[in-house]
Order: structure tokens, then C-alpha cells, then sequence
């Protein structure tokens, strides 16, 4: 039987054309043009919910609209509203625009205020803080001031175990915990109860948090709702080294980032893509337990962007800008050379043509002085 | 290429008589020096005597409490990271129950160090502050030392004394611009100075 080839779809992400398998959401068109040429990573819709490793996450958070000009070379119509790129699938012909729309740009403002709506804001005592996505999106898009007045919601402190800790006032309900539970266990043991403003992760949650991977919620999760209980208040994550390691596990791949300050191992995480997700997810006893050099194969350095907080106050040769500056000037003023003038070796001819140019200057800078 | 608009040609005219004379250039070089002898003196016996440095001059630093003593700080290390200078080191706790009186929030800096050395007095920690709590003082400096030890300032030293808080009647230069505004059209005489806004 012939080997029929899926035939590809073309659309318009923001002026740039690419070229996708059906089936594609328009957020992962958006990342395959990111993924081909960097300086395009900009474009990207920013994500909250969406966690590609996790199946039917998304759709959520509404970080991620875009308006839809062009339906389809079919059906030429825009869509009638904004649509969530993350679970919208590409069609043949669709023209989506994303940071050339201003509505677009004006709606994730309002989103971004939406989600800051019940948040804490206590970044300064959060251990997210630096690599918090809440942080990076609402820096992007949002605005430095609130209007909200209200008393913010607060909860009941649950204690869910001694490794992960949660902080459900910091939680902005993108249930990508709630995927990791169920795809770690194979019953529904963690979810959301309530609805609107009282919505809440619950549910037996602890019983979630006995399995071996249940430490990679606080990998995913977006914000500091759960974090990393042995790493509670140790540093804050600008001023821990990570590095690449791998270790033989009989549980996980075994590849994790080792978070150091000084010497000591303070804390392990998974390792995460250029879109903040772990594609391999590693067991507690990595995350929790493994916390000495000589548990680790070290491999280098994790490579940082140049952007996050994190690289501050580091100073690797890949983090170190190298000064363009002094190049770019020199090509701006190069001149080419005259080199038709005649080679004179004859040192009475020197000597008699500086003379000459010595006068020519004298002339030059007495013109501009009586002018 | 010419390079600036300033070079002049050097010439090699003759001196007048005057200049020649050579006698009364020296009488009036010597005339000016005298003149400074009589003048105001614009030095001041520094030690004994100090200047007023102005409401929003930087000096040693200061970690704040708030109005019921607690520690304003919560080592979120936004001073540390935009400090150029590196200076500035601290180590996070948690509070316990009981210690609600003492820190204002769940975290905070068990050890907050500067080194006094690496300063550069700019400010940054200051403006990084989310809990207004680090400030640099504007009516002390950072004393002589003798022993590298001494430099490097612990909590003991930075944090505020409750029994003299420290107060400034300016937080800002614009502040500072108009209270000096109104004290020359002679509107204030005497401002109380007020604690953290």
C-alpha cells in the first residue's frame, strides 16, 4: 500500500507563513516559527495553562487569545472573537494575528489583571520568584498598577506532606496539577473543588502526593502555589548555580538540574525546554532525596537566557555579551584608502610634502576660525 | 580632518612694554594673593565641625522596623541583585509561631550583611526594596576602620534602634527642592521630620 503523506497545512501567523501537519493548534505553529528563527520568539502567545507533556491541559487561563482574521481560504471570515490559540486548531489558509492586533495586546492586559485579581503579590517571599511565569507574564503585558480594592480570597492552610508545599492563594486554577496527578495515578485522586472565586485544588491530595512523581507538580506548576518544601526559603533562585546532571535511577531518565549555592546541593529540579516544560519528569527520590554532589554525574552549567533574572550576577562566557559596539563604529566610519597615490621613498620629498600638508592644516583651522 | 573647533594658531608676536616690564604682572599676581587672605574661608574644621549634606544624601545603610518594631525586611534579595557593587549578602528564615512580634512577615533575613568595602553608595538596594526596608542613612557615614572585620556591617549594626528611630524631613530630591524652596521665601523655619512613608 502506498505510504499516503499527510499533506500540509499553510497559515499566517503574524505576516510570517508556516507551513503545519493538520491537527496543529495554532499555538504550536506560533512555536515552530520561534523554534526556526529565534528572534521571533516574541510573537509566541504566552502560556499559562497550555503545558504541551500533559494531554487536554489548556484552554484556561485565556493567556494565550489571538484573533483569527481569516478563517480559512474556504471560508475567508474572521472569527467572530478572540480564540485561545492553545486548543484552537489550525485550518488551510488561517491568518492569525497576535502581537499586530492591539485588541489582542489590550485583552492579555485585562487577563493579566484577572489573574492578578486574587493574587497575593508576595513575590518578595515567594521562592518562585525569578522563575515564576505569573511574574514574566504579567511583566510583559500587563500594567504596574492595580485597580482591585477588595479583600483578597485567603484559605485554610493545607498541609500536604513534607516535601511540597501549597500556597492556594498564590494558585491561579490552570489544573495543570491536576493533569500531572492524573497521568501519574491511575485514579482520579486530585482535582478542583469549588467553583468561581472559591475554586480550589483539593481533594485527597494527598493521596496524590504519595506516588513516586508527585514532586513534579511543583515543576509545573506556573506560579508558587507548589513549591519545593526542603527548598523553602534556603535562596532565592537568582543567586543558586544550576547545573545539568544525570544520575543512574532505576525510576526516572535521571536528568535533572542541580541547584547550587556554594558547594552544597540545595535543590534538584527537572529539566525544562524553551518553554518552561519538562518533557521528562523525574521520581521524588531525585527531587528530594539526592541532594549531594556525589549523587550527581555533573554535565556543566544549565545555559540560562540572557533575559531571566537568573543570569544575573554570573558571569560565564555565554552569559557575557561581547561589545559590538566598538566593531559596529568602525564599519560605520571605514573609509577606504587611496592607494593610486604615488609610494615616495625619497626622504627629501617627505619632508617637503608633511611641510606642505602642515600649511594646508594651518590654512584649514584659521578658515574655521575667522568663518 | 579637523578635530576641534578650538585649536589656535600659535604666534610668536613681540611683548609690549608692559609685559616686557615684568615688575607689574608680579605686583598684581601677589595683589590677588593677598586679597585671599582676607577673604571667607570656604573649608571648615571638619571633624569638630560638620555640614549639613542635605535630606537625600547617601550614607551608611539602615534596616528599617515598622511602627510596632517589627523587622520590615523578608531577604527577598532584590537589594542583593540589583546592588552593582555585590555587596550586600543575607541568608532567609522562616519565622516561627511566637516570633510575630519580631518579623513582619513569614520570611526573613537571619543574616543580612553589606560590605562596606564594596559600597559604592549608590542607591540601588534602596530603590529595589519592595518592603521599604533598607535605606541609606543621610546623616551618617559609614566610620573609619581599622580591621577588614569592621567592614563588614551584620545585623547588629543595621538594624534600627527603636529608642532613636531614624527620620528624614525629605524622601526625595524633588521633596527636598521644594521644602528648600519655601524655606528661602521664608514659609517653613523648622519641618518635623518624619519616618517611612
Amino acid at each position: 500500500m502506498e505510504e499516503v503523506k499527510p499533506q500540509l497545512i499553510k497559515i499566517t501567523f503574524d505576516g510570517i507563513e508556516v507551513e503545519v501537519a493538520p491537527g496543529t493548534t495554532i499555538m504550536q505553529a506560533a512555536r515552530k516559527i520561534a523554534e526556526a528563527d529565534e528572534s521571533q520568539a516574541g510573537l509566541v502567545p504566552p502560556a499559562m495553562c497550555y503545558y504541551k507533556p500533559l494531554p487536554s491541559s489548556g484552554g484556561k487561563c485565556r493567556a494565550c487569545l489571538v484573533r483569527v482574521a481569516q478563517g480559512s481560504a474556504k471560508d475567508p471570515r474572521p472569527m467572530p472573537k478572540l480564540v485561545p490559540s492553545c486548543i484552537t486548531q489550525v485550518q488551510e489558509g488561517m491568518v492569525v494575528e497576535n502581537t499586530t492586533n492591539d485588541a489582542v495586546l489590550e485583552t492579555r492586559k485585562s487577563i493579566v489583571e484577572f489573574l492578578l485579581i486574587n493574587h497575593p503579590l508576595d513575590c518578595p517571599i515567594c521562592d518562585q520568584a525569578g522563575e515564576c511565569h505569573l511574574q514574566d507574564f504579567a511583566f510583559e503585558h500587563g500594567s504596574a498598577k492595580t485597580r482591585y480594592e477588595e479583600e483578597r480570597r485567603t484559605f485554610d492552610k493545607i498541609d500536604i506532606g513534607p516535601n511540597i508545599q501549597l500556597h492556594m492563594t498564590r494558585c491561579i486554577l490552570c489544573y495543570r496539577c491536576v493533569y500531572t496527578a492524573d497521568q501519574i495515578t491511575n485514579k482520579r485522586e486530585h482535582g478542583v473543588m469549588g467553583r468561581g472565586d472559591a475554586a480550589e485544588i483539593s481533594t485527597y491530595i494527598s493521596n496524590a502526593i504519595d506516588n513516586e512523581f508527585s514532586g513534579n507538580v511543583i515543576d509545573v506548576c506556573p506560579v508558587g502555589a507548589l513549591t519545593d518544601k526542603t527548598f523553602r526559603f534556603k535562596n532565592r533562585v537568582w543567586f543558586s548555580k544550576p547545573e545539568d546532571a544525570h544520575c543512574e535511577c532505576d525510576k526516572c531518565s535521571g536528568k535533572a538540574i542541580v541547584w547550587y549555592r556554594g558547594d552544597e546541593v540545595i535543590r534538584v529540579t527537572a529539566r525544562k525546554n524553551v518553554w518552561g516544560e519538562v518533557n521528562e519528569f523525574i521520581c521524588n527520590t531525585c527531587r528530594f532525596d539526592r541532594k549531594k554532589t556525589s549523587d550527581w554525574v555533573l554535565e556543566g552549567p544549565t545555559k540560562v537566557k540572557r533575559s531571566s533574572v537568573i543570569s544575573a550576577n554570573k558571569y560565564r562566557a555565554n552569559l557575557v555579551p561581547k561589545p559590538d559596539f566598538a566593531m559596529k563604529l568602525a564599519a560605520t566610519q571605514f573609509k577606504p584608502i587611496d592607494d593610486s597615490r604615488p609610494y615616495v621613498t625619497d626622504t627629501e620629498t617627505i619632508r617637503e610634502q608633511s611641510i606642505e600638508n602642515n600649511d594646508k592644516a594651518n590654512h584649514r583651522s584659521l578658515l574655521s576660525q575667522n568663518n | 580632518m579637523q578635530l576641534t573647533n578650538r585649536s589656535k594658531q600659535v604666534s610668536n608676536k613681540e611683548m609690549t612694554l608692559m609685559e616686557r616690564a615684568y615688575l607689574p604682572a608680579i605686583a598684581t599676581g601677589l595683589a590677588i594673593t593677598i586679597k585671599h587672605f582676607f577673604a571667607k574661608k570656604v573649608t571648615i574644621q571638619y571633624p569638630e565641625v560638620k555640614r549639613y549634606l542635605g535630606p537625600v544624601f547617601r550614607g551608611r545603610h539602615i534596616l528599617k522596623r515598622d511602627e510596632d518594631g517589627r523587622e520590615r525586611c523578608t531577604a527577598c534579595g532584590l537589594c542583593a541583585v540589583a546592588c552593582p557593587a555585590e555587596a550586600i549578602s543575607m541568608v532567609a528564615a522562616e519565622r516561627v509561631k511566637g516570633e510575630e512580634q519580631l518579623y513582619r512577615e513569614e520570611k526573613y533575613a537571619a543574616v543580612y550583611e553589606v560590605n562596606m568595602l564594596r559600597c559604592i553608595f549608590c542607591g540601588l538596594c534602596e530603590e529595589a526594596c519592595p518592603k521599604q526596608a533598607v535605606y541609606l542613612r543621610h546623616d551618617e557615614f559609614v566610620p573609619v576602620f581599622s580591621d577588614r572585620d569592621q567592614v563588614i556591617w551584620g545585623k547588629d549594626l543595621l538594624v534600627e534602634d527603636m529608642n532613636s528611630r531614624y527620620t528624614r524631613e525629605a524622601w526625595t530630591k524633588e521633596e527636598a527642592r521644594a521644602l528648600d524652596n519655601k524655606r528661602a521665601n521664608g514659609e517653613v523655619t523648622n519641618v518635623v521630620p518624619r519616618a517611612i512613608p
